[in-house]
């Protein structure tokens, strides 16, 4: 800035002496500027972002996380995406505040939850959508309205395609299949086609995990639900009881027809020893008769003769001579021998 | 040569200067594209790819657009089927700007194009739902639904296995038939989809009792099959029980029967040898057990033992 010999020397005698020079002025700009300049060119990616750089819109190269530089703007400009963050989505509930003991908020998201089954029923299903971007181009690029991570926009195409292809499975999917054996199934057909329509949609979106949460039938229907468990357990019950009462008195009844065998087998036993025994006296007493028969007969005779009469209170001997007599006999109740 | 080089700086600071301000230069972003015009008369192709433009300043007009999938939300209709159930069809589809020129022409702006996609799609889908029935837009397959033992066998409400078309062939025909609707338009619809499908209130409370009778149904099922098992059960028990006993006294019985007629011959073969001296021996023991202090006997001195006291000879 050469003034020397200009027309405008003079004017410098003119200015209110509180005014910088130009030269000064000049720096002062220069220096802002090369602050502005050095502010708009670093940028920082954050551990579990990837930054996209962009020059006049185009996409240029992604950046690793740490402190970076770019073009100024407006050359360039960023932005970051958190590629490594597992995101979520919830449908038919919301988490109001997560933790140990997570609240859920109040309100009724049975439009969401509320679907039909293939046999033209209804159910109230659940479930939460965890997924990772795992493209930033096409995330951010590609598909209008996306991901809103609030949750809260009516018109979301990743909320569309969930529950398009939730209600696709669930749609051919049996009552019984949704809410008890189906689960699994369930999560990992979602989990496919959602990959699939992911690709279809270039929406950068990759699908990790699809969690069936609460599957339930609607409110109104579900003590007839309730019904079924616990006539389920009657059945149980039932059988049980019957099954108690066969255990009590079978085995019992399989002894005591082996008590009855062996009482009989012992009375068999009993039998035919006492029929020896008696064959073997009457044997050796008809050997000792025969020997000497008129003897021996007269003696056991006697012998019981004499074992029999002591007993007898009352004895009547009568001469052979006489006769007649019998009738006139007051006979004592029992009996008469001859 | 000093004063033309500052010349030539000013003078091409100022130069960028008015084709900023004229627009001469514009950013094209990636979700973007570009229509140019000159007072309304399109000039080139549209500008498809992002990065920094030059156009003429002042004369020429960019008209951005949207290049991404964009979204279209049906309205929830109230839509009868053919089988005249009234559902909640709620759909949705993806569609993009695929000739922004014709686009510009026939539309002008995003809102012209939602509201010909409503009458084109809503259309469609009332069409479609109103010649199938309920159960074709709700399946999508003849896929066999599992039956678990639990439940019972065959619990299900509607089973139907003719399906023809089912959900994703119904939405595919929407979206072919509103396909050729558009394809003047400048704009391709990609994919269409039913997101939800419900009953309408009132019929849905009908459902709801279906489904309560249903689950009735299966549990009295299975408390008859309860009580069913539970008496079969309980006629074993007494089958079983009557064959024990009865199978015990059998075998005692022949056990006995056997012991007797062995008894039975030993005795017989051993007293045949003399008959007479075994009826004196018997005899002689029926006396001693029969005998006692009530018994009255009397006695002739004919008898062999009195004899002597009559007269002894």
């Amino acid at each position: 800035m050469n003034s020397q010999g200009s027309p405008l020397s003079g004017l410098n005698r003119l200015r209110p002496p509180n005014i910088p020079p130009p030269r000064a002025v000049a720096m002062g700009l220069t220096a802002l500027l090369g602050i502005l300049l050095v502010w708009s060119s670093v940028f920082m990616v954050q551990t579990e972002e990837a930054g996209v750089v962009l020059t006049f819109g185009r996409y240029t190269r992604l950046a690793e996380p740490g402190l970076r530089l770019k073009f100024p703007w407006p050359l360039q400009t960023v932005m970051n995406v958190p590629v490594q963050r597992q995101l979520k989505a919830e449908f038919g509930f919301r988490t109001a505040s997560a933790g140990v003991r997570s609240e859920y908020a109040r309100g009724s998201f049975d439009d969401e939850s509320l679907m039909l089954t293939g046999d033209l029923n209804v159910a109230v299903v659940e479930w939460t959508t965890q997924f990772r971007i795992n493209d930033p181009y096409r995330y951010l690029f590609k598909v209008r309205n996306l991901f809103d991570p609030s949750g809260q926009a009516r018109l979301d195409t990743f909320r569309a395609m969930n529950e398009a292809v939730m209600r696709a499975v669930i749609g051919d999917r049996s009552v019984n299949e949704v809410l008890t054996v189906g689960r699994q199934e369930i999560a990992s057909e979602v989990e496919r086609r959602w990959q699939e329509l992911c690709v279809q949609y270039e929406t950068g979106i990759k699908i990790e995990q699809i969690v069936l949460q609460d599957v339930n039938p609607p409110d109104q229907v579900r003590p007839a639900f309730n019904e079924v468990n616990q006539a389920q357990q009657e059945k149980e019950r039932m059988i049980n009881e019957a099954r108690a009462e066969y255990n009590a008195v079978i085995p019992r009844a399989g002894g005591e027809a082996q008590q009855t065998i062996q009482q009989a087998e012992g009375y068999a036993v009993d039998r035919v020893n006492r029929a020896r025994g008696d064959a073997e006296l009457f044997r050796e007493l008809l050997a000792a008769y025969r020997r000497a028969p008129e003897v021996t007969r007269r003696r056991i005779y006697l012998e019981t003769m004499e074992a029999v009469y002591p007993n007898v209170q009352q004895k009547i001997i009568l001469d052979a001579s006489l006769q007649g007599i019998l009738p006139l006999l007051p006979l004592p109740k029992g009996g008469v021998i001859q | 040569m000093k004063r033309n080089t500052r010349i030539i700086v000013i003078s091409s600071l100022v130069l960028v200067g008015v084709m900023i301000a004229g627009g001469a230069l514009y950013i094209v972003d990636e979700t973007q594209q570009v229509v140019i015009t000159q007072f309304g008369e399109p000039k080139g192709d549209p500008i498809t790819t992002p990065g920094l433009k030059i156009k003429l300043p002042f004369t020429q007009r960019a008209n951005y657009f949207d290049s991404r999938f964009l979204e279209w939300d049906g309205d929830p209709n109230e839509v009868p089927t053919r089988d005249k159930r009234f559902i909640h069809v709620d759909t949705y589809a993806r569609w993009r700007i695929t000739d922004p020129l014709l686009y510009f022409q026939r539309l002008r702006s995003e809102q012209g194009a939602q509201s010909r996609l409503d009458d084109i799609l809503d259309g469609e889908t009332r069409n479609v739902i109103a010649s199938h029935d309920l159960i074709e837009v709700v399946r999508s397959t003849n896929r066999a639904f599992v039956v678990s033992e639990e439940i019972g066998g065959g619990a299900g409400g509607v089973v139907s296995d003719s399906i023809e078309f089912g959900r994703s062939q119904l939405a595919e025909e929407v979206l072919q038939a509103a396909r050729t609707r558009t394809e003047d338009l400048g704009i391709e619809i990609l994919d269409f989809r039913f997101k939800r499908l419900n009953y309408v209130e009132q019929v849905r409370q009908e459902v709801y009792a279906r489904m309560i009778s249903e689950r009735q149904r299966i549990a009295e099922q299975f408390r008859s099959e309860g009580a069913g098992e539970s008496a079969r059960i309980n006629g074993e028990r007494e089958r079983e029980l009557k064959e024990i006993t009865s199978e015990a006294y059998r075998q005692a019985q022949e056990i006995k029967g056997r012991s007797d007629a062995e008894a039975a011959d030993i005795y017989a073969a051993v007293y045949n040898r003399d008959s007479e001296f075994y009826r004196f021996l018997r005899s002689m023991e029926v006396l001693r057990s029969t005998l006692d202090s009530t018994s009255v006997l009397v006695l002739s001195t004919d008898s062999e033992l009195l004899r002597f006291l009559g007269r002894a000879r």
